[in-house]
């Protein structure tokens, strides 16, 4: 299973005659519902699974118009950060030979950036959208929490993820969101604020008057040439008429720990469901229910899927729950604080989206920690409930730069005009 | 160098709470990487305790029958099932 590949599944669904997507083509990341096409979550586990219902984000697709071409290659249950935990084998990165194209919604990106469809849908827990999206020199919407509906999103960490749009430009970004944003009784999680909404009109690239805050913790550990190609672009944003000032997030070099602590503990239980009796792969294991399970899960389950579970069991323990997931919800409400106060005074704030240019395929997988820590800059906004843009910002040495917007809680607009200025 | 050591006994109890089999190299190689993916959670250690403000609604709706799944939609994906019944392992 080596051979990279951008789909896992390459099926259509017929969109509607009419509507502001007819006759345009949308790529779905593996993790989202679709009804009678198989959903695997890049894994193992799902590798027979056909929902039978679709996802919210599939009915407003292809009640828009949109067709969809398939299910696209992702990290297993959306952990990781290359598209390379997937089962069915990597996915390529069409803007940079040799590297990955991030994850988890690697196949997402990759598909807009290779011309297979016009648009794809990702999902973003911890930089799922933005890093891919950063990665293959496209653009990527994390919307704020509660925007899209999540139903049919078979979930890793319920209360960080988002599906978010995936295109190559910052307008087509905006189309999608408004066809997929708004609320859904099936997603009590949902708010009114998408309902109707137009952000396409919003990339107009009008910032005269913007002020950005730029964080200086989530520029400064940041590889050298990417920190030129993102200080370009603030220069771009200057001459079109904003300005910029440092800001500091004391909380931000805990948000890491604080997002792993709570990606992990969410996916112990929220993976618990996969236990081979309502789907899932058949195993030999005679056995008690416990055995049988045990035995289900370790054929099922990737390496980093079982290295979240675990972790996650153990901060969730006796004895430790205290220690490790109580003191995370600490770190979340603080980092939410610090973007409150940082707003006071910007109408966004400006990194670059990787502090690091694509990785070289094989590069990150032999240490898990440091794949974790490259998600510095994308995982503080996940915590905050806040919603991100990554738009393309020129190269280094020839890999995509991607810079990260990011707006106060619903300030999709504001993000997406300051976005469309760099294009 | 990891100060927060994990042993393979602690691994093998912590996949066993979990309910996923692991083989010997597996729990070799996670009890290595466990403690130093916990050093790197030791800076929630100097995380204040934060007072949240989290402005939370009930979403309720009505307790009405509706539409659903079928019985047969609901068992395709199942290994194994009967008489219109997941059917699973046994209890003991």
């Amino acid at each position: 299973m080596s051979e990279s590949s951008i789909f896992i599944t390459e099926e259509r669904i017929e969109g509607e005659d009419e509507g502001p997507l007819a006759g345009e083509t949308v790529a779905v990341k593996d993790n989202i519902s679709t009804a009678g096409v198989r959903t695997t979550c890049g894994s193992e586990m799902l590798a027979e699974y056909v929902p039978p219902y679709d996802a919210t984000v599939i009915e407003r697709l292809t009640g828009a118009g949109a067709t969809i071409v398939g299910k696209t290659n992702m990290d297993e249950f959306g952990m990781g950060s290359t598209t390379e935990t997937s089962a069915f084998g990597p996915a390529p990165n069409p803007a940079a030979e040799g590297r990955v194209p991030g994850g988890s919604s690697g196949g997402s990106a990759a598909a807009v950036a290779a011309g297979e469809a016009d648009y794809a849908l990702g999902t973003d827990t911890g930089g799922s959208v933005r890093n891919p999206a950063a990665f293959c020199g496209v653009v990527g919407i994390k919307p704020t929490y509660g925007l899209v509906s999540r139903y049919g999103l078979v979930a890793y960490a319920n209360s960080l993820e988002q599906i978010g749009p995936l295109a190559p430009t910052v307008e087509d970004a905006a189309r999608v969101l408004d066809a997929i944003s708004g609320p859904d009784d099936r997603d009590a999680t949902t708010r009114c604020e998408g309902a109707d909404s137009d952000y396409a009109s919003a990339a107009d690239g009008d910032i005269e008057g913007l002020s950005i805050g730029i964080p200086t913790e989530l520029v400064e550990g940041a590889d050298e040439g990417v920190r030129e190609a993102f200080w370009d672009a603030i220069s771009d944003l200057e001459s079109e008429g904003a300005s910029y000032h440092e800001v500091s997030l004391p909380s931000i070099e805990h948000a890491v720990a604080a997002y792993y602590v709570i990606a992990m503990s969410e996916a112990s239980s929220n993976l618990a469901r996969f236990d081979g009796v309502r789907y899932g792969p058949v195993t030999e294991s005679g056995g008690n229910w416990n055995e049988a399970f045990a035995a289900v899960r370790e054929q099922g389950f990737g390496e980093e899927v079982k290295r979240r579970i675990l972790l996650g069991t153990y901060a969730l323990s006796a004895g430790y729950h205290d220690k490790y997931y109580k003191k995370a919800q600490d770190a979340r409400a603080w980092v939410a604080r610090d973007f409150e106060e940082a707003f006071e005074e910007a109408d966004v704030l400006a990194s670059p989206t990787m502090p690091v240019p694509p990785f070289e395929v094989g590069e990150s997988l032999e240490d898990p920690l440091q794949m974790y820590l490259a998600d510095a800059n994308t995982v503080p906004v996940n915590l905050a409930n806040l919603p991100a843009i990554s738009v393309p910002a020129g190269e280094t040495e020839g890999l995509p730069v991607g810079v990260q917007l990011i707006g106060p809680t619903f300030g999709e607009k504001r993000i997406i005009r300051a976005a469309s200025a760099l294009e | 160098m990891s100060e927060q050591s994990v042993d393979a006994e602690e691994v093998r109890h912590v996949a066993a709470l979990a309910r996923v089999d692991l083989d010997e190299s597996e729990i070799e190689a996670f009890a290595e990487q466990f403690g130093e993916i916990l050093d790197a959670f030791e800076t929630l250690d100097e995380v204040p305790e934060i007072e949240r403000e989290d402005d939370l609604e009930n979403v309720m709706r009505a307790d009405e029958v509706r539409e659903s799944l079928s019985q047969e939609e609901a068992l395709r994906n199942a290994p194994e099932s009967e008489n219109g019944y997941f059917k699973g392992p046994s209890v003991s």
